[in-house]
Formats: structure tokens, sequence, C-alpha cells
């Protein structure tokens, strides 16, 4: 991996690439999930990992949402309590994020109750619960029907939106809510353009 | 629509009985000279009591110790990258290989009242563990342990550490991570672990009688006062057999899923 990437709060970039381009290292990295091989990552104007220094901080102490392809919900838990999972999640923000993406009525229900877009847009609420600094989009799309991709993309393009890396292989979407797209090749930024 | 059943060759038919037969022979030879009718009567004996109190207590305080130490160990094991693993988890599955008496005669070196250990503990503090119940419980916890760290240590890795990453993303603690995420998904593997380890401690012998004696009423547990009743009192003897039998398979109900596959 070898870029320099900045992303301001507000912003959203949708990174595209081939396979294996390294875009879902990129956010395992940016998630504290990985260490940098060489070079600097700093968020909020914190450095949390250095190359050239053992330490790094943790992902717990990065303030990161982290929404996975294979969304990783909690099966334990409800839907209500993996919204609110996050330390930083308020009630009335886990309140307004199950509102906003039509998760009242199931709010009770386990992670293995819900359809495939319902279980999704509970990952990305439960990313937004915590007020991250960083929202780390990994397809969310992916196998959603129109509407639940319509809520995600509205919460998505709201003011108080963190800054975003959303990655894509939908060419639409990229176009649709990103400001700015970049594209990624063995790990390098082959191309950026803004929208 | 079903799948063809795989076509099993008579001979191996044939032999695989034979291992039915050999395992399920002493459990029918058990039953059939179990002296049913006086059963109450002997179950009722002081000495049997005695027995069934000191096994129960002992193999009770052996669990709980077996699930304070045995879920940090499993847990380091498979999530944290120690020096020299595979001589650590070598040392924590040895007692399940080592026969009994070598590990009884161990503890009596290492904690015994002129041990490594043993010695500090009577002179700093005045405990003396060997001939006595605390004794029985090291002696049941030494041989039980493996078997519920294997339990609980095989389930970390099935379950991944994918979700407990998630957790960490959104800014849990490690010891948050632990409580909400890992221990509620761990809990049937506990339970299946506890159990094993809870039924290796009840029937522990070899360690017991080395390093805690044959003591009525303070260290006599089941199996001991089983081989004791033998020689004078078969009928005793059956008794306390079918108590023992009765807990294993008691035991096995938990773990069913893990041991008793319905297919």
């Amino acid at each position: 991996m070898d870029m320099a990437l900045s992303v301001q709060p507000g912003e959203i970039v949708a990174v595209v690439g081939p396979n294996g381009a390294g875009k879902t290292t990129l956010l395992r990295l940016l998630a504290g999930l990985e260490r940098l091989d060489h070079g600097l990552l700093q968020l909020d104007g914190l450095t949390v990992d250095d190359a050239t220094d053992p330490g790094h901080v943790a992902s717990h102490d990065r303030s990161v949402g982290w929404v996975p392809q294979d969304r990783l919900l909690f099966p334990h838990l409800s839907v209500a309590a993996n919204v609110g999972f996050s330390p930083g999640a308020t009630p009335n923000r886990v309140d307004h994020l199950l509102a906003t993406l039509d998760l009242r009525s199931i709010a009770d229900r386990r992670p293995s109750e819900c359809s495939g877009g319902q279980a999704q847009r509970v990952a990305v609420a439960r990313a937004l619960a915590g007020s991250p600094s960083l929202l780390l989009l990994d397809e969310p799309s992916t196998a959603l029907d129109a509407a639940s991709r319509r809520r995600i993309h509205g919460l998505l393009g709201a003011d108080d939106r963190p800054a975003t890396l959303l990655v894509t292989h939908d060419p639409v979407e990229a176009a649709g809510i990103a400001d700015r797209v970049i594209q990624l090749d063995a790990g390098r930024i082959v191309a950026a353009s803004a929208l | 629509m079903s799948r063809t059943p795989t076509q099993a060759p008579r001979s191996v038919l044939v032999v695989a009985v034979l291992g039915i037969a050999f395992l399920a022979l002493p459990v029918v030879g058990l039953l059939q000279r179990a002296p049913w009718s006086s059963l109450d009567d002997l179950l009722g004996r002081r000495t049997v009591l005695d027995a069934l109190r000191v096994s129960f207590t002992v193999s009770a305080m052996a669990a709980a110790i077996v699930v304070v130490l045995g879920t940090p160990l499993a847990w380091m094991l498979v999530r944290v990258d120690i020096p020299m693993r595979r001589l650590v988890r070598a040392l924590v599955v040895l007692p399940m290989v080592l026969p009994p008496v070598v590990g009884g005669t161990a503890l009596l070196f290492a904690l015994g009242r002129r041990g490594l250990v043993g010695q500090l503990l009577d002179r700093w503090f005045d405990i003396t563990l060997p001939f006595t119940m605390a004794g029985a419980v090291v002696a049941a916890t030494f041989v039980a342990l493996p078997f519920y760290v294997m339990t609980v240590e095989g389930a970390l890795r099935t379950m991944g550490d994918d979700l407990e990453q998630m957790a960490g993303t959104l800014g849990a603690p490690p010891l948050t991570v632990l409580r909400r995420i890992t221990l509620p998904r761990l809990l049937p593997a506990m339970g299946a672990g506890l159990a094993l380890a809870w039924a290796r401690a009840l029937g522990e012998f070899g360690a017991t009688i080395t390093f805690a004696g044959n003591l009525p009423g303070r260290t006599r547990t089941l199996p001991l006062a089983t081989f004791q009743a033998l020689e004078s009192d078969p009928e005793a003897a059956l008794a306390l057999s079918l108590v023992l039998l009765a807990v294993s398979l008691v035991v096995l109900l938990p773990t069913r899923d893990r041991w008793l596959p319905t297919r």
C-alpha cells in the first residue's frame, strides 16, 4: 500500500478498483485492524499509526465507524443493542438512527431474523451511532433493494455526516453520492477525480 | 429426496459392533449385578454418604477453580501471540496424558510440606495441602483443567475474532469486548467444558490417593470409597459405581451436541 490520501470532514470519497487493488485493506488499516509496513496514518490530525514506531493507537481509541462487507452484526444481541453497542452511542442518537433507517419495528429482533437489507441498515446505523469522525463503508449497497439503498444514501447525505470512505464496485453509486472518486490498483492511487 | 446411504462393507460393520459390545459390556455387567432391592439401604450408609459429600464438595470446588483459571488460559492460547505457545499448550494438555499417580506424585513434590512451593505455603501461611480436602481439590483441578481448556479453546478458534475486532472498531475497550461479545458467545462451550471437567474431577482416583490420601470424611471420594468397598463390601461398591455411572450419564446431557450428534 503506497498512497497519499486526505479526506475532509463531511466529504465522501468513493474508492473503486479491481479485486485485489487494496480497497478493503485500506479500510482495515484505517480501522486499526492492520498495521502499516511503512508511512504514516493520521486521523483528526493525530498520528494513529507510524511504521517507525512499534506502538499504535488501538482501534477502540480511533473515532472510526466501520461497515464491513459481511456486516458482522452481533448475533446474540437485538437490533437495538447492536445499534447502541458503541460506548459513544447516546439513546437519542440510537433512536434517531433506528427511525431514519426504518428499523424501529424490528428493534427487538435478532440479526438472524432480519432480511439482507435490514441487516445492512443495522450495520450502517451501528457504525454511525458513536458519531465517528471517519466512516468506512465496504460495498454497503451490494444486494440491497432500492428502498434500503435510498435510505442509506439519504443518511450519508445528511448535514452531520462524517468524513466517509466508500468502497464500491458500482459507478452509479459512486457518482450518485460521492464528492470525489479515487481508483486503486495494486495498493496505489492510479486515478482521482472530483464529481 | 434424501441422500443414498453409504454402502458399508459387512466386515467393517461386524468389527464396529464388536467395539460397541466391548464398551457396553462393563455397563451391562454392572447393571446386571446391581443390588437393586437393597440400593436404598446401601446408599444411606454413613460411609457412602460421607463419600458422596466429599466427592461433590471436592468436584464442585475444582470445577469452580477450573472455570476461573481455564477461561483466561484458553483465551490467551487462542487470541494472544505468546512466546513458546506450543510448549505452553503441551503443558496444559499434559495432565490428560500423564498417569494420574504421576500427577499426584508431582503435586506432592511441588506442594507437599517439603515441596518446592509447599514449604513456602507451610512456612509463610501455615497452609498444608497434602492429605487434606484442599489437597483433594488441587488434585482434581490438576486433572480436570485440560478438559475445560481444550473445549473452550476449540470453541474460540471456531468462533474466530471477526466480531471481537468489529466491537473494537466501535470503541469498545478489550474488557468490554470480552464481557459483551466473547463470553456470551462462549457460554455453551463453557458449559460443555465445565461438565466434562466436573465429571473428570468426580472420577479422579490416582492423583487424589497419592496427594490427598484416603481419609474417610475428608479425602475419601466416591472412586476411593468404591475401591475400598470392593474388598470388604462388594454390594456397596456396586451401589457407589451406579451413582458414578448415573452422574456420568447426566453429564453427557449438556454435552450431547458435542459428543452425541443426532446423525
